[in-house]
């Protein structure tokens, strides 16, 4: 298991023989487009064996053939053995070249690394999930694991905007978790469209009336930097208390293993000892300019 | 202790070439000290000293036949260990089925001559960072493995340095095997030599003409003494991690837009600077494929690359992130500082920016109030 965040101890790797820079190779099963410049891979191991087990919040680094490697989340069920998922946005050459990729194509993963939501402290109390486009590709393996277990925890809300109504991730699976009767699903859009009758606004409106009337919540935010921002300083305008918010972090990454000196953050070494981090950790940093 | 004589350093050499070292030693090359493999003692550079300022760097002859009168080049260690471009693996594309031939981890026997007091730190930070981390670098740990290191205390000075105030020189303290002093003309051409290993020791027996009597060590205490108040260089040591951790608004790094050319070279020459890329490339019929770390820097607008753009757009911020995290945040990361004030920033930087000047403008005023 890898670390919370905030916590001493660092990742068992029992893979430690190995090389970390030596990616494995994966096999494309499917992929499918989540809107239109969002897709998502379902991939396995070529070797037949099992993927790597991961927790929620961790990232893998993809490598694609002779074009290069980025860091992605991990986006499926931390639970199931079943295959890995990764949710890309087409911003750039390598994601647009895996964008291309064909079932029976290959890529290279490396990981998972970094470390993880805090599961194990929200057992007991209610988790609010705040994300932002496609920063609702991290969270959505805490969804799978709190409503898979869900008598481990109090009320659980998710509040997810984007861009406009076609930018909306995993449409199908917000109807399904917004119509069950233990999850609160709330749902903006920058900019309306003809057909749109929902909000419409930024996320934080969303918090500004969120049901956060007990106390203990744990919120667990991802999106844009400015975007986190802002949603941590409504959520301490609506009582919570800082040590309860946690917030996933961004920055180039060469390595993935805290040694290419890439994804340094102040004092933090992201790729080490996040991205996942306690909000008070890095209170500091957020919101200046160019660190 | 030992005393140890050109010839018996001459033996020293044989024998460690004789027990399959490749020896790396100081050569003179393009008017400048550079490292590069010697087969003998007759290949070290004699009767030089450099002289070292802000962008500026000159040999000249000193008229003796001194083994150690300069200070350091522009090149490190570390390209031996924590090489500039290092491959990681091949791929090949079979039908659809990628396949990966990781590069083979080579360990290398390899011996050290002359390294300084400040390059032992840094070979001590590059390990911390590279080799006893979470995660290792397998490259560098294999070829670390074994290095036999002959250091040499600094009795000249360069312009440039500062080991002094960051505690790290003009004495050896450790991470060594063997450690000389040069006794200036009137101690001969000879060395006061100390083993700091047991093979060190065992090599010291077999070479050294015998013990220094107390003449000889008193003489080596008074110029390393003399050394370490000829620092070109200083900077308070003291509380700086602290001070800069609050820096980042100083007008300072602003004012360093305009003199920074972000060209590297400070990075490039500083011997704990460990960040690398990756690249990737491919053969002309696409069929095959290479990745290859290499040296990177953060001055560079790719460093902090994200999509839409870099991170650190602006040259001040980039050398607010370089001297910040030499000075302060490389503590808490990696438990020292990540400079060893050997001053080599200093002297190749194009323009002459000084690492000691700035930290204390710097901290001055923010690190005083």
């Amino acid at each position: 298991m890898s670390p919370e965040p905030g916590s001493s101890s660092r990742t068992d790797r029992t893979r430690a023989a190995l090389d970390p820079m030596v990616p494995r190779i994966y096999s494309v099963e499917r992929i499918r487009r989540n809107n239109h410049d969002t897709f998502t891979l379902k991939l396995n191991p070529a070797d037949g064996g099992k993927p790597d087990p991961f927790s929620a919040g961790q990232f893998n680094m993809l490598y694609i053939f002779g074009v290069g490697e980025i860091p992605v989340s991990i986006s499926g069920d931390p639970a199931g053995d079943g295959a890995l998922m990764h949710t890309i946005r087409e911003v750039g050459t390598v994601t647009r070249a895996m964008a291309r990729l064909k079932p029976g194509n290959s890529i290279g993963v490396r990981g998972p690394f970094g470390s993880h939501w805090p599961l194990e402290t929200a057992v007991g109390s209610d988790v609010v999930i705040v994300a932002g486009g496609i920063g609702l590709a991290p969270l959505r393996p805490v969804i799978y694991q709190v409503t898979a277990n869900r008598s481990r925890y109090g009320r659980m809300i998710l509040l997810y905007g984007a861009r406009a109504p076609k930018e909306i991730l995993y449409r199908r699976q917000l109807k399904a978790w917004g119509g069950a009767f233990d999850m609160d699903v709330h749902v903006t859009v920058d900019r309306g469209e003809r057909d749109w009758n929902g909000e419409i606004g930024v996320v934080t409106g969303l918090i500004r009336r969120a049901p956060l009337d007990r106390r203990g919540a744990i919120a667990l935010i991802c999106g844009p930097e400015i975007m986190m921002r802002f949603s941590a300083q409504e959520l301490l305008r609506r009582g919570m208390d800082k040590d309860r918010i946690y917030v996933s972090m961004e920055r180039n990454m060469k390595c993935g293993v805290g040694l290419c000196g890439h994804c340094q953050y102040g004092t933090r070494i992201i790729c080490r000892d996040g991205p996942v981090y306690r909000y008070d950790d890095i209170e500091p940093l957020l919101g200046r300019r160019e660190v | 202790m030992y005393l140890l004589e050109p010839d018996g350093l001459e033996t020293l050499l044989a024998i460690l070439r004789e027990k399959g070292y490749r020896i790396t030693g100081p050569k003179l090359r393009d008017g400048s000290v550079v490292l590069g493999t010697i087969d003998s003692t007759a290949s070290m550079p004699r009767g030089i000293r450099d002289h070292q300022g802000p962008g500026r760097y000159r040999l000249e002859e000193t008229g003796d036949d001194s083994w150690f009168s300069y200070t350091l080049g522009s090149d490190s260690w570390k390209k031996l260990f924590f090489h500039p471009n290092k491959p990681l693996f091949n791929a090949r594309r079979d039908g659809g089925l990628l396949q990966i031939e990781p590069e083979p981890v080579r360990e290398s026997l390899q011996a050290l001559i002359g390294v300084r007091p400040c390059e032992l730190q840094a070979l001590a930070v590059q390990d911390r960072v590279l080799a006893k981390g979470e995660f290792v670098d397998r490259h560098y740990a294999a070829s670390r493995k074994g290095t036999f290191i002959v250091a040499v205390n600094c009795t000249v000075p360069g312009g440039t340095c500062f080991c002094a105030s960051m505690g790290t020189g003009p004495k050896a303290s450790g991470g060594y095997d063997i450690a000389l002093t040069e006794l200036a003309a009137d101690g001969g051409g000879r060395f006061v030599a100390r083993a700091g290993t047991g093979l060190g020791e065992r090599l010291l027996a077999a070479t050294a003409c015998g013990k220094a009597d107390k003449g000889e060590i008193e003489l080596e205490r008074k110029l390393l003494e003399a050394a370490a108040g000829k620092m070109g260089r200083t900077i308070v040591a003291d509380g700086l991690a602290a001070a800069l951790a609050g820096s980042h608004d100083h007008p300072r790094w602003e004012e360093l837009e305009d003199r920074c050319l972000a060209c590297a070279n400070c990075t490039m020459v500083c011997p704990t600077c460990y960040c690398y890329t990756v690249e990737d490339s491919t053969d002309l019929s696409g069929a095959t494929a290479a990745r290859t770390r290499v040296w990177d820097s953060c001055f560079t607008a790719d460093h902090s690359y994200l999509h839409g753009g870099s991170v650190r757009e602006t040259r001040g911020a980039r050398y607010r992130q370089w001297l910040t995290h030499k000075l302060s945040t490389w503590h808490e990361q990696f438990g020292s500082s990540g400079c060893t004030g050997c001053g080599r920033c200093i002297t190749w930087c194009p323009v002459g920016i000084d690492i000691t000047e700035e930290a204390q403008a710097v901290c001055g005023t923010a690190g005083g109030s």
